[in-house]
């Protein structure tokens, strides 16, 4: 369901637009912002809302990478398999997030936190390995630099749900 | 000599500090068709891929007409290129005065950025700049008292290689899925919302406010013959100091590897060099090391400069390996369209994976080869020749390496 936050940034993102399609980008981007992933009832609320028929937006959605159409953990990481991180280790990245998280690609961990995905070229080359964690990028990865982002990305979610008790 | 990354400039005020904006100033003085004779004489070169001089593209736009666009490309997924990154986090004001003179020169009052949705940090930096310059009034109503009015607004993608390809990414601006379209008619005709649009990478467009400072006669001198200029240089893979860098054109590839890349790391031995993005020739570190860097050297020895990726193989990459990564990337990339390109680029990465897992034969590395010549310019955009000219070239110059496969006993792979 759309929120009624969204509803607020939806007149801000469409104001200017040149038509009814040209922000389904921005705002499949922002829906996806709110909830993680974008859903069919998304979907078809979008649809009321911006007058253009649920096939052209799942078109749209399914055309691009970064949405994700089913859920994912609170923090969702993609590890770049291209060629400069895949001589870089890249599959050791991989291959230690699936022992580490116990969950094969786009499953989600037990406690809700984490998934990943194996993704193409994330355009940061000369750093490699490169894993994106939400929208932000950790560069010059290695197996212990991984532990510990995810150490810490645990250690956040622990002091976040103290202070909500 | 450097141009674009010779001063960093993260705020506004570094920037005018550093004599920004004076060849914004400088243009309203002259008429859009002095302009764009100035970057005709500089012999600036489309610096996304192709090549294709900047200054004719321009003359493309018609005089007349209501409505015309200016696109910036900052799509940037090649593998191997992350050199407008770079000028986004070290001097994006750079792009934004290019773009505003080169609204000005074709008689656009929109500009478009046109970034890669994964790059929010960057797309964010872009935002700020932006908001800088519509502030000193470098942007929107009446610039600087001349008359001439621009915006620009910047528009994410969400994650498709092939939305750097110019009318996929107007498609994608458009809000739809980023398919390429037919051409003719060109961009410069029926770009965006049916209206005509240039579309010019970042590189090019950063390169802009020096050539009208200095003029396009100082640009031109910069560089070897027609390849004028600096170019940036992204590279990654087992060098000493992997980065950016912007080398004047022409320079041995060999005194850059040694002298400005530190050379190949401790153990680490030169095996091939992916030149300009992962979609052009490969070539033998023999050939690397004979090259210099500027088009028609790079044209010379088999390749092309494309985006300036430079990807740096070392011996302990199997090229096999190597091959499939890239051949996966593109299938997985293919946006459908064509027949050549959606099968043909499935069919090879199915091929290389066999012989990677040990069961292909002789007749599948023809097989490859073969569905590789016939992609090759039978599609709507170039993505098909992207995977044939990697695959005809991997298996031309390291076939040895897939017979290793066939054969079983691939030393690299099993380590």
């Amino acid at each position: 369901m759309l929120s009624e936050n969204f509803k607020t940034n939806y007149k801000k993102i469409t104001e200017k637009a040149e038509n009814a399609q040209s922000s389904l980008l921005a705002l499949l981007h922002e829906i996806q912002r709110e909830n993680r992933h974008i859903g069919e009832e998304d979907l078809n609320g979008l649809s009321e809302l911006t007058g253009l028929p649920y096939a052209r937006i799942k078109t749209v959605l399914t055309f691009y990478n970064m949405y994700n159409a089913k859920k994912t953990g609170k923090y969702h990481l993609q590890v770049c398999r291209n060629l400069s991180c895949h001589m870089a280790g890249a599959p050791n990245l991989l291959k230690r997030l699936k022992e580490k998280l116990k969950i094969k690609e786009n499953e989600i961990s037990d406690d809700g936190l984490f998934s990943y995905s194996e993704v193409e070229c994330l355009g940061a080359c000369g750093t490699a390995p490169v894993v994106s964690v939400n929208e932000t990028y950790h560069e010059n990865m290695d197996t212990l630099k991984l532990d510990k982002l995810i150490e810490e990305l645990k250690a956040i979610q622990g002091q976040r749900s103290k202070g909500t008790k | 000599m450097k141009i674009l990354l010779e001063k960093e400039a993260f705020d506004i005020e570094t920037y005018v500090k550093n004599g920004g904006y004076a060849a914004l100033k400088k243009v309203f003085n002259l008429k859009p068709e002095n302009v764009i004779d100035e970057v005709k004489r500089s012999n600036l070169r489309g610096r996304g891929g192709a090549g294709f001089p900047t200054g004719m593209k321009w003359s493309f736009i018609p005089k007349s007409g209501p409505k015309k666009y200016l696109v910036c490309n900052s799509d940037e997924s090649e593998p191997g290129t992350f050199k407008d990154r770079e000028i986004i986090h070290k001097n994006p004001h750079s792009l934004l005065e290019g773009m505003i003179i080169a609204g000005y020169a074709i008689g656009a009052a929109k500009g478009y950025i046109y970034i890669r949705g994964e790059f929010a940090r960057e797309a964010r930096i872009l935002e700020k700049v932006i908001a800088e310059a519509r502030n000193r009034k470098y942007l929107g109503k009446n610039i600087l008292s001349s008359g001439f009015d621009f915006e620009i607004t910047v528009v994410r993608g969400a994650g498709a290689y092939i939305c750097g390809e110019e009318t996929a990414l107007l498609e994608s601006i458009e809000g739809k899925k980023g398919q390429p379209r037919l051409k003719p008619p060109f961009p410069a005709l029926v770009g965006l919302y049916g209206s005509p649009t240039v579309i010019n990478n970042v590189e090019t467009l950063a390169a802009v406010p020096y050539i009208i400072v200095k003029g396009g006669d100082a640009y031109a001198k910069l560089g070897a013959g027609k390849s004028a200029g600096t170019k940036l240089f992204s590279v990654s893979g087992p060098v000493r100091k992997p980065g950016v860098y912007e080398i004047e054109m022409g320079l041995p590839f060999k005194k850059f590897l040694e002298e400005q890349l530190g050379g190949m790391k401790d153990g680490e031995k030169l095996k091939a060099v992916i030149m300009g993005g992962s979609s052009v020739p490969v070539l033998t570190a023999e050939e690397a090391l004979k090259t210099n860097l500027d088009y028609e050297s790079l044209a010379e020895a088999g390749t092309m400069l494309g985006s300036g990726g430079m990807i740096i193989i070392p011996e302990r990459q199997c090229m096999a390996e190597a091959l499939w990564v890239l051949a996966r990337f593109y299938h997985h990339e293919s946006c459908g369209q064509c027949a050549p390109c959606r099968e043909g680029s499935g069919w090879i990465e199915k091929i290389l994976r066999r012989v990677l897992e040990g069961g292909g034969s002789e007749k599948d590395l023809d097989d490859a080869r073969e569905i590789a010549e016939n992609m090759m310019g039978k599609t709507i955009c170039p993505l098909a020749d992207a995977l044939a000219m990697p695959t005809i070239s991997f298996l031309k110059k390291f076939r040895s390496e897939f017979v290793k496969h066939l054969e079983g006993n691939c030393e690299l792979c099993r380590k």
